[in-house]
């Protein structure tokens, strides 16, 4: 299968098979225009199989998303057709609006203008707590 | 400028030190009675108490500061929609220090961040109740003569018990402390106390649902009630609250100088019979909280 090289733009490379469509919607990638490619299951000689994210503009990514949804994840930066800079993702320390917090007893759930922040508080599981109730973030996919 | 919102805040030493502020004003409280002349306590309930508030507001007057404020929801801004953080920023313009109750956990972190004077949290949900530490650790410090070196027996809602929370937290920090956690199964401790607390710092604890076969090895117990309202499901409330009930038969298994104490109010988990034994320390233990709340106040107003 041929998917064109981009000129300017983002590759977010060494994502973890299947876990590429999460991406895809946490990072609301349905929402843009250009042309963007979702490449599945990719052969690799590290990883065995990898999931491929090509956007095809010069995309300011979220790097907590990346960090939380997939750590180690690779940014490429890509202008003329060269890549210009390349960032390998790591756990987020904070993060900042990416998920919510679902404890009903939480302020946030309440008084909706309060920032959604959590903080790593174990990075081998890895473990986000709200900074307001210090529940556990609960996510919708595997993150180990 | 500070806060209290969680005891971890407090390192050993300043613990201590407010320990000793509350027992010397216990020795000659004519001391302090000035002051905080001048000052102003507002005491912001969004969620009834009758210990916690009557307390703060008894340690002001005792310090010879004022008091304002409100004890429920309803006779708030709050009733009208207005957030946690435009009260704490309008009540800093009256006030010198707030003493926050509220239902929601994180509310008092909140008011902090946007208040201008000190905020104390008095308990936000199931989350937090650092007062109510300071005064159970003063209690064993008077009732035991120290806080290393103990058995500690709790028993009741380990679950949503955040007295109990912050009292794992704190006393794991003392040598030789070993905890036996009494609790139906559905009612242990959350993950991140036996995981981020005992397991974290090695501290010693049993998990039991036995309170009989429990209370022979123990220097104190600490009592919880089951809570209806932190409940979502009367049926389990229902189930749940008469797991366990100190009575003089059980006392009898117990040490002569174990130390009952509970955070109050209670239902029926003690029950009255035993108030009259001397080692019911939970009454003791309400009049220290007094004393650790006006040790708290001088320390976050800055008075000596």
């Amino acid at each position: 299968m041929k998917i064109d090289a981009i000129k300017d733009g983002i590759v977010i490379d060494h994502i973890t098979a299947g876990r590429g469509m999460t991406l895809y919607n946490y990072l609301g990638l349905d929402a843009l225009d250009c042309t963007v490619a979702l490449i599945k299951n990719v052969s690799s000689s590290k990883m065995g199989k990898k999931d491929i994210i090509k956007i095809d503009a010069d995309f300011g990514v979220d790097t907590d998303v990346l960090g939380y949804v997939d750590p180690g994840v690779t940014v490429n930066v890509i202008k003329n057709g060269e890549i210009v800079e390349k960032k390998k993702i790591e756990l987020p320390e904070i993060l900042n609006g990416v998920i919510r917090c679902k404890n009903p007893r939480c302020i946030t759930s309440t008084e909706h203008s309060l920032p959604q922040r959590f903080r790593l508080t174990d990075p081998s599981g890895p473990v986000y707590r709200c900074v307001w109730c210090e529940a556990r973030a609960k996510t919708d996919f595997d993150n180990k | 400028m500070r806060s209290l919102i969680d005891i971890s805040e407090l390192s050993v030493g300043e613990i201590e030190a407010l320990i000793d502020k509350a027992e010397a004003i216990m020795e000659s409280p004519a001391d302090y009675a000035d002051k905080c002349r001048g000052r102003k306590l507002a005491t912001l309930f969004f969620e009834p108490s009758t210990r916690t508030r009557l307390s703060f507001e008894a340690a002001m007057y005792e310090l010879g500061g004022n008091v304002l404020g409100f004890s429920e929801s309803q006779s708030s801004s709050a009733a009208k929609g207005e957030s946690v953080a435009d009260t704490a920023r309008t009540v800093s313009c009256y006030a010198d220090i707030i003493a926050m109750r509220h239902p929601k956990e994180g509310a008092p972190l909140v008011a902090s961040v946007n208040a201008s004077v000190p905020v104390i949290n008095a308990g936000d949900g199931g989350h937090n109740h650092p007062t109510q530490t300071l005064t159970d650790l003063l209690t064993i410090k008077r009732e035991k003569g120290r806080l290393t070196d103990l058995t500690v027996g709790i028993c009741g809602d380990l679950k949503f018990g955040r007295t109990v929370h912050s009292l794992i937290s704190a006393l794991s920090r003392y040598e030789g402390v070993r905890f036996i956690l009494i609790s139906p199964a559905e009612l242990r401790i959350p993950g991140y106390v036996r995981d981020g607390v005992l397991k974290k710092n090695s501290v010693p604890f049993e998990e039991t649902t036995d309170l009989d076969g429990s209370i022979p090895s123990l220097d104190v117990l600490y009592m919880t009630r089951v809570q209806r309202e932190r409940f979502f499901n009367e049926e389990d409330y229902l189930r749940l609250r008469d797991s366990y009930i100190l009575t003089a038969a059980k006392m009898g298994a117990a040490k002569s100088d174990m130390t009952v104490m509970h955070p109050l109010p209670r239902v029926n988990e003690i029950a009255y019979e035993i108030d009259s034994d001397p080692r019911a320390a939970y009454f003791r233990q309400v009049m220290y909280g007094k004393f650790i709340r006006m040790a708290l106040i001088l320390k976050l107003l800055e008075i000596e």
